[in-house]
């Protein structure tokens, strides 16, 4: 990788020739596919900040929202889709989803999504791993996926950096990557990074940690190393002299101290996501979303208090011990303490009804007194996973001047028997239920059986 | 605090009095879905004595027995207790901690003789949270780990009784497709081969045996153990997805038609569906499975239940993914069936009448005259994902709404630790 050289102006003070760390070296190249000015009448809306408008109005226009509400004056050349009985909504954004680094069919040579060489891989980034042609893309935009981030998986206690992307079939991830979205950093709490290593029985490199102490050290130690590679930096970049010596690894997490970079940790228990909010308070750090987080209802307030998303499940449970005690009412009483809650999958199969796992959450909720309106519980599908991904002001909720990435669903959203019948990401129809030409088929998929299929 | 106690208290009572006789119920005027030729009645009554339906009919023709209680079903559906037809529901507390799972045993010297119901746990925290949702019944399979035979299933309600009523060998769980074929020595060839040696073993059971305990591909237990399937008497259920996999399957119970046969998976069934009808071979699907996850599923689609169905063929719907935890989404599975073609009367069979069907449920899966009387009472259409039940009756008894979960959520609701720590919250 080359080191990207600014010169420093024109003042002949030459000296100052600074070296520096490349913030984008493989930039997104996706802009807004051509689109039409479009006018989505007598919908009921769900805005995805909390408004629910019946028989409304959206207009799009140049890729971006033009206007939202009841009475918008329709523009005379925009195409016009009657919603009468349908719904729309923001296009959802699952923050957590490792499609294309571990993609269908799943084999091992398609397997790219934890370098579990050490410990702490803070050096590598999630894109590398990316498959473009993993079928599961397409099948998420048929869920109405506009936007998803793709991590590295647990195995580490660090991870690598996961990139945010638009949900558009491409060549290259590149084609994909969300255009000035933030880097990500994936982190693992609890049972994973120590089975891996210490309990990994030499099969990987291993050593430590072989116990949640042993997790703890570790993060702590990279951290320590990391400060101190800032401090190089930043007295290089005030003071100049020798620069120090790139590391990719502490490229990364200076990223994070630096405030650029968002903490995406995997962390199920309640305990373990308290310590951790303390490791970031010690090193300057905010961890932007704890995901999973299965016992995330037992320190909600907490979680309100230090002002963190929480990437939830509506009810996975008892596949390891650490998400022994989920239930299915943790993400309405994580919302419901003030905190920022976000549905997320996890999973190829998950990320496809998304709308659904939130329903479920959303009902369960009600039925204990937890009565969010519908509108309101949508914020888990769009703008918080946007807040989260630092995509917010762009995306995530049908604002006049925001990205129209929008869903027009069959039904209400909330019920099992709705689909996803147009998908517009940037005002581009990129998925129509009922048009083939509007369907992607991946590489793989050609020329297989099935084919071009109703999926 | 006290009045809290007081009120747990004699809820419990309440509870114990129910569990204690099975008394007479009447479970009035709901929307009831039989199952039977009654079809769907829009305001039904089910009367209900000893763990069994007695009648089912209009609530206006219906006479609700003295001493019954009643349970008011107005605006709520009254359905059949669901069947889950296939899960490893109760062998597995965590699935991480091998010492909670009895699922595999591949140091085991045996494969068709492992009887699931051997570890089948009624104290497993996913009974109660799969019966809440109002699945009665679980049909629970071993997992394959030495050879294709994964050995034993089971039938048992989610009682959760200590005692739970468990039919044993209610089928032979085999594994074919990619899977059998690495557990036989690497090829589908080699799976073939192991399936009809291990037939020849049983068919020569027990003289071949006199001598030695080794037969061409099973032991002696073994071999013992395969001859209620050989002979027709136990249903072996097939693992596999791929279409040639599946017309391999029919083929095979054409030279062998003593033998009962249905398959689990049939993620390709769709290409084969008309054979599939005219062989009589009833499927399990996961209507979630969509992906080419592997190359033997390279045609998934969701549409398949639907497709299946329209040509024929008995469906079933479960939950393939995490089977040991969530045979409770089943119903979910279902209603997207639904949304991808099925129809509502089918995707409520899948999960009542057809398993009941493939594994010889007596009584099961419909609400008439007679049967057992597992009667779940919905808040709502129970494919719908925001609805859940308000009562489940199994063998004529209400069962507890309790699990771990709803503790742990109660405890939970309230975060106010001021007087004491929550650990002294108890639900």
């Amino acid at each position: 990788m080359a080191l990207a050289v600014t010169a420093c102006g024109d003042d002949k003070s030459d000296s100052n020739d600074k070296v520096s760390i490349p913030t984008d070296p493989f930039p997104s190249t996706y802009s807004a596919y051509p689109n039409e000015p479009v006018a989505i009448i007598n919908a009921t809306i769900m805005d995805g900040a909390g408004t629910l408008i019946e028989d409304g109005t959206l207009t799009m226009r140049d890729g971006k929202i033009v206007a939202i509400g009841r009475d918008i004056k329709l523009p005379p050349d925009a195409i016009q889709i009657d919603a009468a009985g349908r719904w729309v909504t923001p296009g959802i954004i699952d923050n957590h989803s490792h499609l294309g680094v571990y993609p269908s069919p799943s084999v091992s040579a398609l397997s790219d999504g934890n370098e579990i060489s050490a410990p702490v891989t803070a050096n590598v980034w999630s894109e590398h791993g990316i498959w473009p042609q993993d079928p599961g893309f397409t099948r998420a935009l048929a869920g109405g996926i506009t936007s998803l981030q793709v991590l590295p998986g647990s195995a580490n206690l660090i991870g690598g950096r996961g990139v945010t992307l638009k949900n558009v079939p491409s060549r290259t991830v590149q084609g994909m990557k969300f255009p000035g979205a933030p880097y990500s950093l994936k982190m693992a709490c609890g049972e994973n990074p120590k089975r891996v290593y210490g309990y990994g029985s030499g099969r990987y490199p291993g050593g430590a940690p072989y116990s949640r102490m042993g997790n703890i050290a570790g993060y702590r130690a990279a951290w320590i190393k990391a400060a101190d590679y800032k401090r190089k930096w930043d007295k290089y970049e005030k003071s100049g002299g020798e620069p120090p010596t790139r590391d990719l690894e502490l490229d990364t997490l200076k990223g994070v101290l630096d405030g650029d970079i968002l903490v995406h940790m995997h962390c199920y228990r309640a305990d373990e996501m308290a310590q951790i909010m303390d490791v970031s308070k010690e090193f300057g750090y905010k961890v932007t979303a704890f995901h999973h987080a299965v016992e995330a209802y037992k320190i909600a307030d907490k979680l309100a208090e230090y002002g963190a998303c929480t990437s939830m499940w509506a009810d996975w449970w008892g596949f390891k011990m650490e998400a022994y005690d989920g239930i299915k009412e943790n993400i309405p009483m994580v919302h419901k303490a003030g905190a920022c809650a976000i549905v997320h999958s996890d999973s190829d199969i998950g990320i496809q009804r998304l709308n659904q796992e939130a329903a479920k959450a959303w009902a369960d909720g009600k039925k204990v007194g937890i009565d969010i309106p519908e509108e309101e519980a949508w914020q888990w599908l769009s703008l918080n996973p946007a807040k989260s991904l630092g995509i917010d002001g762009k995306t995530g909720s049908l604002a006049p001047g925001k990205m129209a990435d929008v869903v027009v669903w069959s039904g209400n959203p909330f019920s099992v028997y709705t689909k996803a019948d147009q998908v517009f990401i940037d005002g581009a129809l990129m998925y129509d239920r009922f048009d083939a030409a509007h369907r992607p088929v991946s590489d793989f998929e050609l020329g297989q059986p099935g084919e071009g299929d109703l999926k | 605090m006290s009045a809290l106690r007081l009120t747990a208290l004699i809820a419990a009572t309440v509870g114990l009095a129910l569990s204690a006789s099975a008394q007479s119920l009447a479970i009035v005027g709901g929307k009831v879905w039989t199952g039977t030729s009654q079809g769907t009645l829009e305001n039904g009554t089910v009367i209900i004595a000893d763990g069994q339906v007695v009648s089912v009919g209009p609530a206006s023709a219906a006479t609700v027995p003295a001493g019954a209680l009643v349970v008011d079903a107005k605006g709520k559906w009254v359905t059949p207790g669901f069947i889950s037809a296939f899960s490893r529901t109760g062998m597995v507390e965590v699935d991480a901690e091998e010492s909670t799972d009895d699922t595999s045993a591949s140091s085991s010297d045996y494969s068709v003789a492992l009887d699931a119901a051997d570890g089948f746990n009624p104290d497993a925290t996913a009974i109660d949270v799969t019966r809440i949702e109002g699945i009665t019944r679980i049909v629970v399979a071993p997992e394959a780990s030495s050879n294709l035979f994964a050995g034993q299933g089971f039938i048992t309600d989610t009682s959760g009784a200590v005692d739970s009523d468990i039919i044993r060998g209610a089928f032979l769980l085999v594994s074919l497709g990619e899977r059998g074929a690495s557990l036989a020595g690497g090829s589908r060839s080699a799976a073939w081969a192991q399936l009809r040696a291990a037939l020849d073993d049983a068919a020569s059971y027990p003289a071949r045996y006199i001598a030695s305990n080794d037969g061409t591909a099973l032991n002696r237990v073994d071999a013992g153990a395969l001859r209620a399937a050989a002979t027709g008497d136990e249903l072996i259920l097939i693992e596999a997805q791929k279409a040639t996999d599946l017309l391999a399957i029919m083929e095979f119970a054409r030279q062998n038609p003593a033998l009962r046969i249905a398959i689990v998976g049939a993620d390709e069934g769709w290409r084969v569906a008309p054979q599939l009808a005219a062989a009589g071979i009833p499927v399990i699907v996961d209507a979630f499975s969509n992906l080419p996850a592997s190359f033997e599923q390279l045609a998934a689609t969701s549409e398949n239940a639907a497709r299946l169905v329209d040509a024929g063929v008995k469906v079933a719907i479960v939950n393939l993914g995490d089977n040991s935890h969530q045979a409770r989404l089943a119903i979910q599975v279902a209603g997207n069936a639904v949304a991808n073609g099925m129809s509502h009367e089918d995707a409520m069979r899948a999960l009542t009448t057809v398993p009941a069907g493939i594994f010889g449920m007596q009584g099961l899966g419909v609400i008439g005259p007679g049967a057992r009387a597992d009667v779940v009472v919905w808040d709502g259409d129970p494919l719908e994902i925001t609805t859940s039940p308000d009562d489940v009756l199994i063998d004529g008894v209400i069962q507890s709404k309790e699990t771990r979960q709803t503790e742990l959520r109660d405890r939970y609701l309230k975060l106010d630790e001021h007087n004491r720590p929550l650990a002294y919250v108890k639900p």
